[in-house]
């Protein structure tokens, strides 16, 4: 979509006299002013040399709110069709605006100071104490291993959702009954999850899966016991309700494959496994790096079942940064340490995320070809 | 016996045959075990919520063979047959997290389809500039909203929603849902929108609509699988969002995944009052999930295939 000109050229004559134009400005700047005017206001009773003295800074949103609508409005006035056009945007953009880009520019300011929300002290600036604090803190390290760890399970359940979807494209009976059945554990909420498959079925003595373990020989199961074993296990509980995910997006991608390719290969005496190798899973590369990069993002954000099931234990072994994040927050109510840690997350996140990227662009489009 | 038999199947045939019929044992082995590891946990969540202590510990599987189902999960909650008429407050305190779960996820999916459609409709047709932003600057200052963490996001809301008052609120669950939901409706229904011709709105245009006037009653319309689609994926999502909601709501606010993890902190765990709550947790998406498989699975390739 990086053609010049629009997709849908539309021609008006648009007669926008001069007092159009000037309530249209007025509009605009008259907005900005009162929004400025809003947070000069908030500001200023913040610092006590406002007489009204205002318990929350409500005042700044509805500033923004009003400041948000005019611009929308003189979008319309001062450029009439094209301003139509940008309407469809607009909102977007404003909305995303006040919901990312502010709080994350707040969120700056709040990661270089030492704030308990639960002390009565407020805010203290603190320089680079917490990013030294971070240096030396095993927990936040082992975290992010953990994360390395959660994402390279991807690569095993992406073999497990393909092969289910090579299953479900192929000739089977009742293929609706299994689609739906397959795809249900991704509706189900992650603590429901959590309590059903990890507090109840795996409970040692008498859970289901427990007893199914004694039964296959191992004696005294426990699935949360040893660090590496409860890791496998929130692992597999994961793997559980997002396999489906993945495995309806390759089996879109599977639909999608005409079939005379296939059968060329076939007529050309290419086997069932040369077949796969050789035709289907090339076609489906890029819906396979498509799934696999919204798995690893969804991946990213995992902790819900793990501040439910075993909130970082045993020692920190199953911790994700999410949940470490969370029960910093929930044991000292240290929100600056704490947003430190995420934002070093983001970094981190932003920085692997772009390698992979360059890497599989790299690897998709060799550079002879261009 | 005594008539030979006059046609055979050649050996290689029959190999053959007793080839296909292993290879159809393997795939439906596969099929029917996969569909036990998928349903099992919904079925033992079921059960268990008619269970009383002697049949857990037992570990008893099948009602009516192994155990008599009992009220005891659900008159826990004030939903079983004899509680029903009754006043109950844990009933109402669980109505009410239902509620709330309903409307704040209700209120952000249609939230974000509505500004998502827009800004997806936008980008598929016109050229934008805002200053150094061409569309494929916009596309990505949407789309990677979604790699944002919600933790990174999650602190400075706290404080923000408490100097704003929002905290404990369902406005304000509302708004971050949207957030969070906002990148995968513009994803999917960028891919609807660009598969529609433009032909049909420039016809519009020729016939005198204007560019809002085609958008609402010819496009929209047309691409309504697709936001039905859009709609019901911000639905489960936002329905099971657990992190922001513990964060961010205490008691009026709170949704039923909340509710549904308050409840195992405690020292004994009431097995069939929590199977009965995580069943009313899941219920409404498994209803949705058989009904309107189509439509999920409809987004959820939408972006895959090109």
């Amino acid at each position: 979509m990086s053609t010049d000109g629009d997709l849908l050229h539309v021609v008006t004559l648009d007669n926008i006299t001069p007092q159009r134009m000037r309530f249209g400005n007025l509009l605009k700047w008259g907005g900005l002013a009162f929004m400025a005017a809003c947070f000069l206001v908030l500001t200023l009773s913040e610092l006590g040399a406002f007489p009204i003295a205002f318990e929350t800074w409500r005042l700044g949103l509805f500033g923004y709110l009003v400041w948000a609508t005019c611009l929308c409005a003189a979008q319309v006035v001062l450029r009439g069709e094209q301003g139509k056009r940008t309407l469809f945007i607009l909102p977007g953009v404003l909305f995303v605006v006040a919901m990312v880009v502010f709080p994350l520019l707040f969120s700056l300011g709040i990661a270089f100071s030492d704030w308990n929300l639960a002390s009565p002290d407020g805010r203290k600036f603190n320089g680079l104490d917490n990013v030294r604090q971070m240096w030396g803190d095993p927990f936040y390290w082992n975290a992010l291993k953990n994360m390395v760890w959660y994402t390279l399970a991807i690569i095993v359940e992406y073999a497990i959702a393909f092969g289910l979807a090579l299953i479900l494209a192929s000739e089977i009976r009742a293929r609706k009954f299994f689609r739906v059945a397959f795809l249900l554990p991704l509706m189900l909420s992650p603590v429901a999850v959590s309590w059903m498959i990890g507090k109840s079925m795996l409970e040692v003595r008498f859970g289901p899966l427990a007893r199914l373990a004694r039964t296959l020989g191992w004696d005294s199961p426990s699935f949360f016991g040893s660090p590496e074993i409860a890791r496998l296990t929130i692992m597999v509980m994961d793997a559980w309700t997002f396999i489906p995910f993945m495995m309806i997006m390759i089996l879109a991608g599977l639909q999608a494959i005409p079939k005379e390719v296939q059968e060329a290969a076939k007529v050309d005496g290419a086997g069932p496994w040369r077949n796969f190798w050789e035709v289907t899973f090339p076609l489906m590369l890029p819906v396979s790096i498509t799934a696999i990069l919204i798995r690893i993002i969804f991946k990213l954000k995992l902790a819900d079942i793990i501040i439910n099931v075993t909130a970082g234990g045993p020692g920190g072994a199953t911790d994700s940064v999410t949940s470490f994040i969370f029960r910093e927050y929930r044991d000292r109510s240290n929100v600056g340490y704490g947003t430190l840690l995420a934002i070093i997350y983001l970094i981190l996140i932003v920085i692997a995320i772009t390698i992979f990227m360059k890497l599989v662009d790299r690897w998709m489009n060799p550079r002879y070809l261009k | 016996m005594s008539d030979t038999q006059i046609f055979h199947d050649s050996r290689s045939d029959l190999a053959y045959k007793a080839g296909w019929l292993s290879k159809r044992v393997v795939i439906y082995g596969i099929l029917i075990l996969w569909t036990v590891i998928c349903l099992f946990p919904i079925y033992w969540t079921l059960t268990t919520s008619f269970k009383i202590a002697p049949d857990v510990m037992k570990g008893n599987m099948i009602p009516w063979v192994d155990y008599t189902p009992q009220w005891r999960g659900w008159k826990s909650l004030g939903l079983s047959p004899d509680t029903i008429g009754m006043e109950s407050t844990v009933r109402e305190e669980f109505l009410k997290r239902f509620w709330n779960s309903t409307i704040s996820a209700l209120c952000s999916s249609a939230l974000a389809v509505i500004i998502g459609s827009m800004v997806a409709y936008g980008l598929s047709r016109f050229n934008y500039r805002f200053g150094f932003m061409r569309n494929p600057d916009i596309s990505f200052f949407f789309l990677s909203q979604l790699i944002l963490p919600p933790v990174v996001l999650a602190l400075p809301f706290l404080v923000l929603y408490k100097e704003l008052a929002l905290l404990d609120t369902r406005i304000g669950l509302i708004l971050l849902y949207t957030l969070t939901v906002l990148p995968i409706v513009i994803w999917i229904m960028r891919d609807q929108f660009q598969s529609i011709p433009v032909e049909l709105e420039e016809a519009a245009l020729v016939d005198g609509l204007s560019v809002w006037g085609a958008f609402l009653t010819i496009i929209v319309p047309i691409a309504l699988p697709g936001l039905v689609a859009a709609f019901i994926l911000s639905l489960v999502l936002t329905w099971n969002e657990y992190f922001f909601a513990a964060l961010l709501t205490s008691t009026d606010a709170k949704t039923l995944p909340v509710m549904v993890a308050s409840q195992t902190g405690s020292q004994g765990i009431n097995w069939w009052a929590m199977a009965a709550l995580s069943w009313a947790a899941i219920m409404p998406l498994i209803v949705i999930g058989i009904v309107l498989e189509r439509y999920i699975i409809k987004g959820m390739a939408s972006g895959a295939v090109k």
